[in-house]
């Protein structure tokens, strides 16, 4: 039976915090290994779930199962198989790496000498060896999310979630983080991470679960997710706001889906297939004599991903963002 | 169990669901045991946790360090003369009242640091780990022991700079012995406030509203006769009175007689009722 336990088994996950509901009607359903993001904007209910799934949370209603344990039920035994790194390292700054590893270690139920070999592993898995016997606070933020890891992997748990593991990091280190998570499912880990990057999510998970406003809203693999948002985005500024609406229609003509017109009027953006497209509506533009200020084409922002997920008021709260 | 969801398919280069062996986390299941004996390790683990951090940051034992410097040889000064007639004759009086006020007050110490600790990730950690409930706060609580012992030895060694002969140097051990335990008892009530409270101010504010009476309305400065009727009773059942008096006896030389009895006594009661209620309020913090 256990070989076939899903990793992942929610079904009408709620969550209120007074009024607010953090979660509302969640269902997920993630197979045992590789990488499923889950992607959305602050506030959407990332971290939310994450604490329920790591029973740090208790849900309002619906059912909760991890490898097979209800979350409910039995948070023990779900603690005993999963690990979780936060949004804020969960690590000792006082403490130097090796101790934190330690103490994790020793709590576990590792022998002192099984402790020392799998410390010494770790540590050098992330590369920490030689500031093993600093303080934590001397760290980098790359250092200290690879601590973090190392300690979450100490008793190599098959379920391993990572609440926004590069937010705040800079580009260089985010990427070493990438290797990390990928490295991660090599060993037949199961990861859940949450990110805010489309890019993140692109880049390590086989599945995307977009989260909006508490509820699922898209769960795709990434090259699904941006089929269905033409991929490319065109976005041109019209020098005049009387000229919007004609470029529109122009556009329409040409685009891979809806054409969103920004309130000033003037900026308009539109996914479309195909680089060419660039050249063909400034032709177009230009023969019916409207001016633009601007043009290009780009790849999908999230706030793309929003719209074409949460429908217009998504937009709205896009652009006053 | 959506139909979205089991639609998801895996991408060539992502390898393919593997079993997951439930019992091969021997570790993991270990540490998910609530056998007495694997609570009391994993407390003493996260004890030696709290040691690491005392080492780290040896800032953590100022107040234990500098308080009985400051307050023995203040309170010798300003008492000592008007309450027994000299700073000698005082000391044998002042010694103990200083040391368990000072314990007392480390203790204190304890609850707002608990807060401050609970506030940074680690316990969001110990949360998600499988092991007991019990341990994060036994195991904080167990590593300040070390603060009380500073306290009421740093207190010894400064009466004893200002001249302090005690009757019975065991007794005085033994007195110290007492004052710890029943510190380590008391630093239950401060873990609460510490557990239930939102900020480590906060703590520190309703803490020192209940310090301040306990610690002063008491026997440890001067006699309880001197003072108005309400408040010579007040000082007289203040079980800090009970306390100090023990360990004057204790160090006296006298046998060990009702006050320790009633010191061992509300210890093991603060410590019955108050570490049932923090742990309770701990694990309900998580929902």
């Amino acid at each position: 039976m256990r070989s076939t336990t899903a990793a992942i088994d929610v079904a009408g996950l709620v969550k209120t915090f007074g009024s607010h509901r953090a979660l509302d009607g969640i269902d997920l359903c993630v197979p045992a290994g590789g990488v499923v993001a889950v992607l959305g904007p602050n506030g959407a209910g990332k971290t939310t779930l994450v604490r329920v799934l790591s029973t740090l949370l208790r849900a309002d209603e619906g059912q909760v199962r991890v490898l097979g344990v209800d979350v409910a039920r039995d948070p023990t035994t779900v603690r005993s198989l999963i690990a979780v790194t936060g949004q804020h390292a969960s690590v000792d700054e006082a403490l130097t790496g090796r101790e934190n590893l330690t103490v994790f270690a020793r709590l576990l139920g590792l022998s002192r000498s099984a402790t020392r070999v799998r410390a010494a592993e770790l540590l050098e898995e992330f590369s920490l060896t030689d500031a093993a016997h600093r303080p934590v606070r001397t760290y980098s933020g790359g250092m200290r999310r690879r601590l973090d890891i190392a300690a979450s992997l100490i008793a190599r748990p098959p379920l391993v979630f990572l609440d926004e593991p590069t937010t705040g990091l800079d580009p260089r280190t985010r990427q070493e983080m990438w290797e990390t998570v990928r490295a991660l499912t090599a060993h037949g880990t199961t990861v859940l991470l949450t990110t805010q990057y489309l890019e993140e999510a692109d880049q390590l998970a086989s599945r995307i679960c977009v989260v909006d406003r508490g509820r699922i809203v898209a769960d795709d693999t990434p090259d699904g997710l941006k089929r269905s948002l033409g991929g490319l985005t065109l976005e041109l500024a019209v020098r005049r706001r009387t000229d919007g609406p004609r470029m529109c229609s122009l556009l329409a003509d040409v685009a891979d889906g809806d054409v969103i017109t920004a309130p000033d009027g003037r900026r308009l953006t539109a996914p479309v297939r195909d680089l060419s497209l660039l050249h063909t509506v400034q032709v177009r533009a230009g023969a019916a004599g409207v001016e633009l200020d601007e043009i290009g084409i780009r790849r999908p922002t999230l706030d793309e991903v929003f719209f074409h997920l949460t429908g217009p008021s998504g937009t709205e709260r896009a652009v006053s963002a | 169990m959506s139909g979205t969801s089991t639609a998801a398919s895996a991408p060539s280069g992502v390898r393919p669901a593997r079993p997951v062996a439930v019992g091969s986390y021997a570790g993991r299941r270990r540490a998910a045991s609530r056998s007495p004996l694997v609570v009391l390790a994993q407390s003493l683990t996260l004890a030696r946790r709290g040691l690491l951090l005392i080492r780290h940051d040896p800032q953590r034992l100022f107040d234990v360090l500098l308080l009985p410097v400051v307050a023995t040889v203040m309170f010798a000064g300003v008492f000592g003369g008007a309450v027994a007639g000299s700073v000698t004759a005082y000391l044998p009086e002042l010694v103990p009242g200083v040391m368990v006020q000072i314990a007392v007050t480390a203790s204190v110490v304890t609850g707002v640091q608990l807060r401050d600790d609970m506030d940074r990730g680690v316990f969001d950690r110990l949360r998600t780990l499988p092991i007991s409930r019990v341990a994060p706060l036994a195991g904080s609580l167990l590593a300040d022991v070390v603060r009380y012992v500073i306290a009421s030895l740093m207190t010894v060694a400064v009466g004893l700079a200002l001249g302090y002969r005690p009757g019975d140097g065991r007794g005085l051990a033994l007195g110290c012995l007492l004052v710890v335990m029943c510190a380590f008892a008391i630093s239950w009530i401060f873990a609460y406030l510490g557990v239930v409270m939102r900020s480590a101010q906060a703590v520190q504010g309703a803490s020192m509203l209940v310090l301040m009476p306990l610690s002063f309305m008491s026997n440890a400065l001067v006699p309880t006769a001197s003072m108005p009727g309400w408040m010579e009773r007040v000082a007289e059942v203040n079980p800090l009175s009970h306390m100090i008096t023990a360990v004057r006896e204790l160090s006296a030389g006298e046998p060990a007689g009702s006050a320790v009895a009633w010191s061992l006594a509300g210890a093991a009661a603060v410590l019955l009722v108050a570490a049932p209620m923090t742990v309770r309020a701990y694990v309900k913090e998580a929902r």
